[in-house]
């Protein structure tokens, strides 16, 4: 192991919960800092800069409705995220299981003649189904076959990207609507309430806190969560305890898709109102979600955190485009660093610096306190 | 005739195609042979579109540009390098952080680049002597730009080196068996540096070849998920540098006949086919191996440390 003028490397059993915390807002710190550097290098002062955003992102209620807007998507992908990991599923392909969702449930709003409650109810369950069905293949290509989830569910993205756009350029395409490639408006049945003044879509937010908490149920006080945990510490233990293992990746991944098919209706029934363009309907929520997830450490309810706190960088994506006249595209450089930063820290999780020699010296309880030392 | 001449551009432009997916794929199997997976090769590849965009734009020189960027696709291989050997962090997330990294700063970069046509982009380049092939000679030797030929002949000399070589012997055994190797006093985090370095290079060129040959210009996210496409095709061509001309020939003739064939069918689902395929090609290897992923190297996606087994 490295050694540094009386010091030693050496590995650190289980970090402790304040070092993880501390830790990880340490990367995203340095993330901010990084992105400060290229708002400086692009001729604006960071602290300026970071005051602006801070203020039309925080220092307002319609700009933290916007932050809750966007943590919406990121919180129900986020979570089913998280199952999926813990499943030791890499499921990449939340993004394509939004599109579905959100297939799914204009499909519902469009040609399901149903009354006011029960066409909501009808969407988000076809979403849910239309996330899973999203990410079915994959699933069972993994469980069967062993093939490479990260390559199958990424692909897919694209498939239910392209399947977007053939709807509403070909057959959903609307009667009222210019040429212009969307469907038709729902009928309002089909519309979320949103709080006054805002775009906040409350129920989906509702949901996907409740998810948090269902999910967190699910990995502690259900069996399911248990052969999960087990799965995920080891598969052959899992094995040897008689755990079906297919079964329960299978099953995990298809809440995890759902849920990210959940945030799809979102969108649609709370923002759009209809079917619009991939690129209008999710900004890159799936990709940043994966963030969420990891951020989250496997955390059904740190997700709330986390989702919170990328929902907040996408809205800064807004503020930097009006305030700054930076491209909004500055939200995926903060993302990467934010997750490059995590990765970095990683060794200061499995390491920590020792003094040599000193094992055999027993050490002192409580540190000797100096006359006036503080 | 009509048909031989149909057959004749399809293949051609195929060919023109599979060109950035071919460099993009021969540098993560010389990555992915040394055991270190690297999914960042859609971030590499369009931070060296933008760089190699911009370098030849501000200078005049092509050529210029394809060093631009490959020097930023080796950067950006290094950063995944440090992350992944170095730091023994997981290498599937430090990956898809550089993809969205990479995507994000080239958006930034780029913004005052999108419109603007390369004022002296790449030409295209007709192998003499042997046009008048039948067939064969329009279709794979007439007008194609320079690095579609090298990336073939760079295919070759690439496989070359890894079977029949000392060099080609230790990267192969740094991702089989690192601990043998090792032991056999060959460095392997050296080794690992190297290749993951050398896969950043040639995905900047892929990148490079987009943005100043193929459609010289820049466009956001133009890389379109090539450098996924360029991880499937590994996999495609059981990690073998000549197996992956053929495996890149497929997707880049997918991709084409989407554009070619949208008067007959819509061609979103045309534009579906390439992703499809792969998902399709990665089943039909499973089912045919039993389940297991046939010719990948044994340690790949473990950090090695020395000392540990």
């Amino acid at each position: 192991m490295l050694k540094l003028g009386g010091w030693r490397l050496e590995p650190r059993p289980e970090p402790s919960r304040a070092l993880v915390f501390a830790v990880s807002v340490g990367a995203v710190l340095a993330a901010l800092f990084v992105t400060g550097l290229i708002f400086w290098a692009y001729g604006h002062n960071p602290v300026t800069a970071y005051r602006d955003i801070f203020v039309s992102t925080l220092g307002n209620f319609r700009g933290f409705a916007e932050v809750l807007r966007k943590t919406i998507p990121l919180l129900l992908a986020g979570v089913g995220l998280v199952l999926a990991f813990h499943a030791q599923f890499w499921n990449i392909g939340a993004e394509g299981q939004i599109l579905a969702g959100a297939v799914a449930a204009s499909g519902v709003a469009l040609f399901v003649p149903v009354g006011a409650p029960w066409l909501l109810i009808l969407m988000f369950a076809a979403g849910f189904l239309g996330g899973a069905v999203w990410g079915l293949l994959p699933a069972l290509l993994k469980v069967r076959l062993g093939v490479s989830e990260i390559i199958t569910t990424l692909m897919l993205n694209y498939v239910a990207l392209y399947g977007v756009q053939y709807l509403i350029y070909g057959p959903w395409k609307g009667l009222s609507t210019r040429g212009m490639p969307i469907s038709d408006t729902f009928v309002p049945a089909a519309w979320l309430p949103t709080l006054t003044g805002t775009r906040l879509h409350w129920p989906t937010l509702l949901l996907g806190v409740l998810l948090a908490g269902a999910v967190l149920f699910l990995l502690t006080k259900t069996t399911l969560g248990f052969e999960t945990r087990v799965l995920g510490q080891s598969p052959k233990a899992a094995r040897y305890a008689g755990i079906n293992l297919g079964r329960t990746t299978a099953l995990l991944v298809l809440v995890a898709a759902g849920a990210a098919g959940l945030a799809g209706v979102g969108e649609v029934a709370g923002l759009h109102h209809r079917l619009v363009e991939p690129a209008q309907l999710s900004l890159g929520y799936g990709y940043t979600a994966i963030i969420v997830a990891l951020l989250a450490r496997g955390n059904p309810l740190a997700v709330v955190l986390t989702a919170l706190l990328l929902g907040w960088v996408s809205a800064t994506g807004d503020v930097v485009r009006v305030t700054l006249r930076l491209p909004a595209e500055i939200t995926g450089v903060i993302s990467g660093l934010i997750l490059l930063f995590l990765l970095a820290s990683e060794p200061l999780l499995r390491y920590r610096w020792r003094r040599v020699g000193r094992e055999a010296i027993p050490v002192p309880v409580t540190a000797p306190v100096q006359e006036g030392g503080r | 005739m009509e048909l031989e001449s149909w057959l004749v551009s399809t293949v051609a432009r195929s060919l023109a195609f599979s060109t950035p997916l071919l460099w993009a794929a021969l540098g993560e199997i010389y990555a992915e042979r040394s055991g270190v997976v690297n999914l960042g090769v859609e971030g590499m590849m369009i931070l060296g579109a933008i760089a190699g965009f911009m370098a030849a734009q501000t200078t005049g020189s092509p050529l210029l540009g394809i060093v631009a960027a490959a020097s930023v696709g080796g950067l950006a291989g290094l950063l995944h390098a440090f992350i992944a050997i170095t730091l023994r962090a997981d290498q599937y997330v430090s990956g898809l952080a550089l993809t969205i990294l990479g995507l994000g700063l080239a958006g930034l970069v780029g913004r005052a680049y999108v419109g603007v046509p390369l004022s002296n982009p790449m030409q295209a380049v007709t192998v003499p002597g042997v046009t008048s092939l039948p067939v064969v000679g329009p279709a794979l030797f007439t007008g194609q730009h320079l690095l579609t030929y090298a990336g073939l002949i760079v295919a070759v000399l690439l496989s070359v080196l890894l079977f029949t070589t000392r060099l080609g012997v230790v990267i192969r055994s740094a991702g089989e068996s690192p601990a043998a190797t090792d032991a056999l006093g060959i460095n392997v985090i050296k080794v690992r540096y190297l290749c993951v370095v050398f896969g950043g290079v040639m995905a900047g060129i892929a990148g490079a070849y987009l943005s100043l040959a193929y459609r010289p210009s820049w466009t956001e996210g133009m890389t379109a998920g090539m450098g996924w496409i360029a991880l499937a095709i590994v996999i495609f061509a059981a990690w073998r540098p000549v197996r992956a001309i053929f495996a890149a020939f497929i997707f880049g003739a997918c991709f084409h006949l989407a554009f070619r064939l949208q008067e007959v069918f819509p061609p979103e689902f045309l534009q579906m086919l390439p992703y499809l395929v792969t998902i399709l090609s990665l089943t039909l290897i499973a089912l045919g191996r039993g389940g297991r992923q046939a010719g990948a190297p044994a340690a790949l996606g473990v950090p090695y440390t020395r000392g540990e087994r």
